[in-house]
């Protein structure tokens, strides 16, 4: 098992290292350099703008392969991933305090996906082919086929043209007030978890469906087991394990919801971040980012695939 | 007299292969009917949104401005007065043409890379393998962003960007597939009467991966809409005064949504519909191709007994 965890991290690892250095060399193709940008800042507020001089300021005037080198190597020796260009702060601070808000919404929606779509895709699969099984499918697709930003836009309208209700849009971190926050993220969560619940549904159903008519499953019936034991003890544990999977990879998609419903619902998470980081062209803050995304999305896979071998005695990892 | 299985078989031998697919689709498959109507629905408003709309895409005051749904105006009028049905129509077309040639380029690309990398496998699948895994680690729309405000927006580069983001993501599937292929005898002997590799792999591992690769194609589609819908939402797809449907979910439509619902209400609606209409289509061409998903004991109009009791 070590050696596994080994092996694949040393696969990986260079492999998020190159593409570090692909993103480093495009991001400066971003039309309209933040020397440019920067210069026009200082020109509005009446300082002579120096354009050398603010690409010496923030390390740009050396060539990229120079950039490139000292920042990995401020990453390997000291673990600094650099400064914004525009607030000068540690980026690696910026990242800390953005993430609890995308993390907190993701697991949120992760849970209330489960929660949408387990108990649909059982239903689904006990019932397939009657008008309970075509409604419950319909419905995974529907939660695939509506874009959240519409839903998102719709929960906003409605709820105010009808009630005058607005969702609060301060954001109130949970230790402080776990109430007030739980209000501002159950909304944009059940977004998401709705985006999220359709694949996991129509992936429950089917392997739910493959598993009954497993030897097993019949011998489980003719012991006299109870439905319910039947079901959940022996059926859904083995039709979970590819749902797992699932699961796994939704996660890159999770944050692309998270993106868009962290602009809709002004919560100032990573998705927010990023899409300002571009805007504003800060080469550092993007790329640490992506390095974060990135080593986050590895350590998710891993511990997704390490589940297996706890859900299937028969998988064993070398 | 000839015996009666012999004449089954011809009787089943009647219809070409594309007319028995339909035909299973039309009888077995309720919602992927539907799915078929709406896709034909969406080409055919994509291809006709000429003759189709009431007004131009971008007809400004075509009518009073921020107009409910009214007769003339049968889905009301934005905030600068254009028809709201004529640019939804209009939307169609941008949906067909990025669902489509998206979809066929990453597909494409999927073909490629994964026949290579099943077939020739060995040292080159490991590279190519490990950096499609750096790759699957990059969440694919904050790429897509990063990349789209390198090339600047338009849809052309979406189409390219999307196609190719698509394609590296979808290898493992026809991968896999090339790799059942390559195990099978015919193959072992095209290799043993000397066949040059290209020919091995245009003529005998392609057609037999054409399920794969149709199946990836019907879920890359909705995909491609969804993901061209999303851009433009976040301002980094089909730059503005162009009928997208994300686009127009966004902007203006944000800032006039409590004054006219509507604005937001349609474009989604059809949004919505058409990704739904495509993935239902795309389902039950599946569960057509693939044998292993028919249900029942794997025969057509043949179902299994239910082998889970109810109740006791």
């Amino acid at each position: 098992m070590r050696n596994y965890i080994i092996k694949r991290l040393l696969l990986v690892i260079p492999t998020l290292f190159v593409f570090t250095l692909m993103v480093f060399i495009v991001i400066r193709f971003i039309p309209g350099s933040v020397v440019d940008l920067i210069a026009a800042q200082l020109a509005r507020v009446g300082v002579p703008p120096d354009r050398a001089a603010v690409a010496h300021n923030l390390g740009l005037d050396v060539p990229i392969y120079v950039q490139y080198g000292r920042w990995l190597g401020n990453l390997i020796m000291h673990g600094d991933l650099g400064n914004s260009l525009w607030r000068n702060t540690p980026v690696l601070e910026e990242i800390l305090n953005r993430w609890p808000v995308t993390l907190e919404l993701g697991l949120l929606g992760l849970i209330i996906s489960q929660i949408i779509a387990l108990p649909i895709g059982i239903f689904s699969a006990l019932r397939q082919d009657t008008w309970g099984d075509y409604i419950g499918r319909s419905f995974a697709i529907m939660c695939i086929a509506v874009p959240g930003f519409w839903l998102a836009t719709l929960v906003i309208v409605f709820p105010s043209i009808w009630w005058g209700y607005m969702a609060p849009i301060i954001y109130t971190p949970f230790t402080e007030d776990p109430i007030a926050n739980l209000q501002m993220f159950i909304i944009p969560a059940v977004v998401l978890g709705m985006a999220m619940a359709g694949g996991t549904m129509r992936m429950t159903r089917t392997m739910m469906l493959e598993v009954l008519r497993q030897d097993y499953i019949r011998t489980a019936w003719a012991k006299g087991l109870r439905e319910r034991a039947v079901i959940i003890r022996h059926a859904l544990k083995n039709a979970l394990i590819p749902v797992v999977t699932i699961i796994g990879g939704q996660v890159p998609i999770m944050i692309g919801g998270a993106v868009i419903i962290e602009q809709i619902f002004c919560l100032p998470g990573l998705g927010r971040l990023t899409i300002d980081a571009v805007m504003f062209r800060d080469y550092p803050l993007i790329i640490g980012i992506m390095l974060f995304f990135g080593v986050g999305l590895l350590f998710i896979n891993l511990v997704v695939d390490l589940t297996y071998s706890f859900l299937d005695p028969r998988v064993h990892y070398k | 007299m000839p015996d009666s299985s012999s004449g089954e078989v011809a009787e089943r031998k009647r219809h070409s292969f594309l007319v028995d697919a339909v035909i299973r689709l039309l009888k077995e498959k309720p919602l992927g009917t539907i799915g078929l109507v709406i896709t034909l629905l969406l080409l055919f408003t994509g291809i006709f949104a000429d003759f189709l709309a009431p007004y131009g895409m971008n007809e400004v005051d075509a009518g009073p401005s921020l107009l409910g749904p009214s007769p003339g105006f049968w889905l009301g009028t934005d905030n600068m007065g254009r028809d709201l049905l004529s640019r939804i129509i209009f939307g169609a077309r941008i949906s067909v043409i990025v669902g489509l040639s998206a979809s066929a380029a990453a597909t494409f690309l999927s073909v490629v890379i994964g026949i290579l990398s099943g077939y020739i496998s060995g040292k080159f699948d490991l590279l190519v393998q490990r950096f499609i895994d750096g790759w699957m680690c990059l969440p694919p729309l904050i790429i897509l962003i990063l990349i789209i405000s390198v090339t600047g927006a338009g849809m052309w580069p979406i189409i390219i960007i999307m196609g190719i983001g698509g394609g590296i993501g979808s290898t493992r599937l026809i991968r896999s597939a090339v790799i059942a292929v390559r195990e099978n005898v015919y193959v072992q002997a095209a290799v043993a009467i000397g066949c040059p590799t290209t020919r091995i792999l245009t003529r005998h591992i392609l057609p037999n991966i054409m399920a794969p690769i149709i199946i990836l194609f019907s879920i890359q589609v909705p995909s491609m809409i969804m993901g061209e819908a999303s851009l433009s939402f976040l301002g980094f797809g089909i730059p503005a005064p162009a009928p997208s449907w994300g686009g127009m979910l966004s902007g203006s439509a944000r800032s006039y949504m409590f004054l006219a619902p509507w604005m937001a209400i349609w474009p989604g609606l059809a949004l919505s519909t058409v990704v739904y209409g495509v993935n239902m289509f795309g389902d039950a061409v599946r569960d057509i191709l693939d044998p292993r998903l028919r249900g029942g004991i794997g025969r057509y109009g043949i179902r299994a007994k239910k082998e889970v009791p109810r109740k006791k």
